[in-house]
């Protein structure tokens, strides 16, 4: 067994609360969940107010009227897949691996402007059919909460262009490596709000 | 091209505005040319304005709310002479909708800008000191949170001049905050200072839970943790829990306001009840994270002055805890007369008395811990049994208000206004002001005068009875809230009583400055050259008053509860000594100053004052100025600065010298 193994089994008899100040990597990933949980929280507020008001129609549409639910289908599996790269986009940046890092992180980007382009549409379409979040309470409240989620995604997709940016002139430094796995924790959570998204508000119409 | 902004938003008509606008212009423009004459300036950006110490931030909380104490506190003096005046038919000196504003910027400025600061500046200071740490988890962030809060300050403070403020109340309910009555910029200005510096404090809090959950010195378990650490930890959880919920609320009246969507409106299925709901799931645990660190001073306070452990650690811990999840439980408890029904409003009205019991269990520790023991009264420890008699009077009348059949007959009148300033003074003013006068010596190098010290202590005391139990008994006779004139002249004399009550405190607030004034200029007699001007307990008193900028030479181990009380016993000296001893110090990396707060708060002004004034173009630059410094801050790779061993040894020598003569 090496000096550091030996170290490292007895750190181990320590309990973690007694280790001492932990390592920047793990504080910023902790800051960073913290965040994501008070931004669940905003969330949790928008379900609970779409909850509230969606059988407030006003006479006008109603969500079993106006939803698609194939079109949703196919923005689910985009974003879900989109997740899929960003986790092999992860285990490229462990490797410093530039080359799959791009490829991956491409390509999760171009499956999150998929989902963004086919919510774009779908809001397009409701506008067009006078059905725009000023008509009723219940519209007021879906366009807000699937309207904040996808501007989160919007938010996500920047952020990824500027990390692509980062790793092109910083190279792989540890500050760039924590960014990105901030990054990562950032969009597996979309996914999680949007599964609630497309189950409360989609498979839920009525 | 200016939006709705034109010359007529200069209140050139109302004098008193006018006035006070003048006066305040002549002020800033008064030290803005001082610190100019003088070349103040390369300090003050160098040495606070960029600063990401948090100990400079803290400190720069509390100056802030300080300044705004005086501004909200003339807004309830001015309150209190209107309805001293106002009786049977005499209009007053405020027509309604001056008073108006005046009552809903008094209570959004106590909350946000006065108590809000001041805890969050006292949590800064002291959380890492007491944790035996070099600084807060991310200290560029947290520059940010100060300059967000200052950001808010300053366009609440704006309304004043240009504009006007809410009338709506301090927490804005629709439909009167709804665009259809109330179609001024009022509302706007306050939904944006409040959505600006709420983003500021959600990321204080973030920060401040990540430093205590993460950044502990070695061997400080939880169960070792000082007890302001474990309320600070409280109070920062339940920020992280109950912010964003404001924020998405304001979001959400925002929408309605400036898009026409129909969240809380009156007509196409809006609810208002909604908001009034989601605002104090926010509210009611907003309370908590004012209060629960004001307790966690208190616990502090008494061990530090009785010379004694904290009488039930754990169960301090414990009751702290339970009221950090109970208090997401109370919140229908502000509307009962919703007409939720008798089981709804019953549940409430229970968690209500039940949330009062942890408190009482706090209570009852910090007798216990006087009890026996041999008191210094000093000012912190004055305010804390100031707070014990007040509060438990504030507590009994809010288990009282808990039964919703009386509350249905208290409900917005002046025994609920009474009441709540019952718990905010002697709770959160009492605890800060305990806070202020004991971290004092430890973060200037000198003591405050315990006399003055001590006037200030009975101004307040005093006159927080003299102006709220008069409220009591208004409110019982059938006063409200928010009202503007009264018929009955009966209620006069009461009315004269609370406003001399006003003055009261009003002097107290004024001896605090002199207070700061008298004991800067004899601070060479009042240094604290040991950095233990009280015989302290917890870390922060182990460092030299004022502590340097890397905290601690050597990081502490700990082995229990009173950490430096406990290294005092057992070393009995010696460990003093040995620090005297020349050691071998390594040079020490700290965090640079960073700019990157105070930009993002200027893009943030402009931000805020082009979307209320609806001048589009400016609010594209102000975003784009915001994005544009995210990304300064993105590619900043110097973030450390490097303290050469021989600077970290002169000084610890220096501190060695001082400690021996004294």
């Amino acid at each position: 067994m090496s000096a550091t193994g030996e170290a490292l089994a007895r750190s181990a008899e320590i309990p973690l609360s007694l280790r001492g100040p932990a390592p920047t990597r793990s504080v910023a990933g902790f800051g960073f969940w913290l965040f994501l949980l008070s931004d669940i929280v905003i969330f949790a507020a928008l379900f609970a107010t779409y909850a509230v008001l969606s059988g407030e129609t006003a006479g006008g549409p109603t969500g079993a009227m106006l939803f698609e639910k194939r079109h949703v289908f196919i923005e689910t599996a985009c974003l879900l897949a989109s997740s899929v790269t960003c986790g092999f986009g992860s285990l490229a940046v462990q490797r410093a691996d530039t080359p799959s890092v791009y490829f991956w992180m491409m390509l999760t980007f171009v499956l999150g402007a998929v989902f963004l382009g086919l919510e774009g549409s779908e809001f397009g379409g409701l506008l067009a059919a006078g059905a725009g979040p000023t008509r009723s309470a219940f519209l007021s409240a879906f366009f807000t909460l699937v309207g904040t989620h996808g501007l989160h995604v919007s938010i996500g997709l920047a952020w990824l262009i500027v990390m692509l940016l980062q790793v092109a002139t910083l190279g792989f430094q540890p500050m760039v490596g924590r960014r990105f796995f901030c990054f990562a924790l950032f969009w597996h959570v979309l996914d999680i709000v949007w599964i609630g998204v497309f189950t409360i508000v989609y498979l839920g119409a009525h | 091209m200016f939006g709705r902004l034109t010359w007529a938003a200069i209140p050139f008509d109302v004098p008193i505005v006018m006035w006070v606008s003048a006066v305040v212009g002549a002020g800033i423009l008064a030290i803005l040319l001082l610190v100019t004459v003088k070349g103040w300036w390369p300090y003050l950006w160098r040495e606070w304005i960029t600063s990401v110490d948090h100990k400079r931030i803290g400190a720069m909380y509390m100056i802030l709310a300080l300044v705004m104490l005086v501004r909200g506190f003339s807004d309830a003096i001015m309150m209190r002479s209107q309805l001293a005046l106002a009786a049977g038919g005499a209009p007053g000196y405020l027509p309604p909708e001056h008073y108006d504003q005046i009552f809903s910027a008094h209570g959004t400025i106590m909350i946000f800008f006065v108590a809000m600061p001041f805890v969050v500046g006292l949590m800064n200071f002291a959380v890492p000191l007491q944790l035996g740490v070099r600084d807060v988890a991310f200290p560029v962030l947290n520059s940010v949170s100060f300059w967000l809060t200052a950001a808010g300050v300053l366009l609440v403070n704006l309304s004043l001049f240009v504009g006007e403020f809410a009338r709506t109340g301090w927490l804005a309910y629709p439909p009167l905050s709804e665009i259809a009555y109330s179609p001024g910029v009022g509302v706007d200005y306050y939904l944006w200072s409040l959505q600006i510096s709420g983003f500021g404090t959600l990321l204080s809090g973030i920060n401040l839970t990540t430093t205590i959950l993460k950044l502990r010195a070695r061997g400080m378990g939880y169960s070792r943790m000082p007890v302001f650490c474990w309320t600070a930890l409280a109070s920062n959880l339940l920020i992280v829990a109950a912010f964003p919920i404001l924020t998405a609320t304001f979001a959400m009246l925002l929408l309605d306001r400036y898009c026409g969507f129909h969240f809380f409106t009156n007509d196409l299925g809006g609810n208002p009840m909604m908001y009034v709901n989601l605002i104090w799931i926010w509210g009611h645990p907003e309370v908590y994270i004012l209060v629960l660190p004001a307790f966690g001073v208190f616990s502090e306070v008494v061990a530090t002055f009785a010379g004694k452990p904290l009488f039930g650690y754990r169960s301090m811990v414990m009751a702290t805890m339970a009221i950090c999840v109970l208090s997401f439980m109370v919140w229908l408890h502000h509307f009962f007369t919703m007409g939720a029904g008798a089981d709804v409003n019953a549940f409430f009205g229970v968690a209500t008395m039940i949330i009062a019991v942890p408190t009482g269990v706090k209570i009852f520790n910090w007798l216990f811990t006087l009890y026996g023991g041999r008191i210094h009264f000093t000012v912190p420890i004055y305010w804390t049994l100031g707070f014990m008699v007040t509060f438990v009077f504030g507590g009994m009348t809010g288990v009282l208000m808990a039964l919703p059949p009386v509350d249905f007959i208290l409900h917005n009148s002046l025994f609920l206004v009474a009441h709540f300033h019952n718990t905010a003074i002697a709770g959160v003013v009492f605890g800060v002001m305990a806070g202020y006068s004991y971290w004092f010596p430890k973060a200037f190098g000198f003591k405050l005068n315990e006399r003055i010290g001590k006037a200030i202590f009975w101004c307040w005391f005093f006159g927080f009875y003299l102006a709220f139990v008069p409220l009591y008994v208004l409110g019982l006779m059938g006063a409200t809230r928010r009202m503007q004139h009264y018929p009955d002249v009966h209620w006069q004399p009461l009315m004269l009583v609370a406003l001399g009550g006003a003055v009261l405190i009003f002097t107290g607030i004024i001896l605090t400055v002199v207070q700061l004034v008298v004991s800067i200029r004899a601070r060479d007699r009042n240094r604290d050259l040991t950095g233990d001007p009280w015989n302290g307990r917890t870390l922060e008193w182990s460092i030299p008053s004022p502590p340097p900028a890397w905290n601690f030479t050597l990081l502490p181990e700990v082995e229990r509860t009173d950490a430096f009380w406990a290294a005092k016993q057992s070393a009995a000296g010696q460990q003093r000594n040995a620090a005297a001893t020349p050691q071998p110090y390594t040079s020490l990396q700290v965090p640079k100053n960073n700019p990157t707060g105070i930009f993002t708060a200027v893009c943030a002004v402009v931000l805020g004052f082009a979307l209320i004034w609806h001048i589009w173009w400016l609010a594209v630059l102000g975003l784009l100025g915001s994005i544009a410094v995210l990304l300064m801050q993105a590619w900043r790779t110097d973030t450390e600065v490097v303290i050469p061993a021989e600077e970290i040894a002169r000084f610890e020598r220096e501190y060695a010298l001082k400690r021996t003569l004294a």
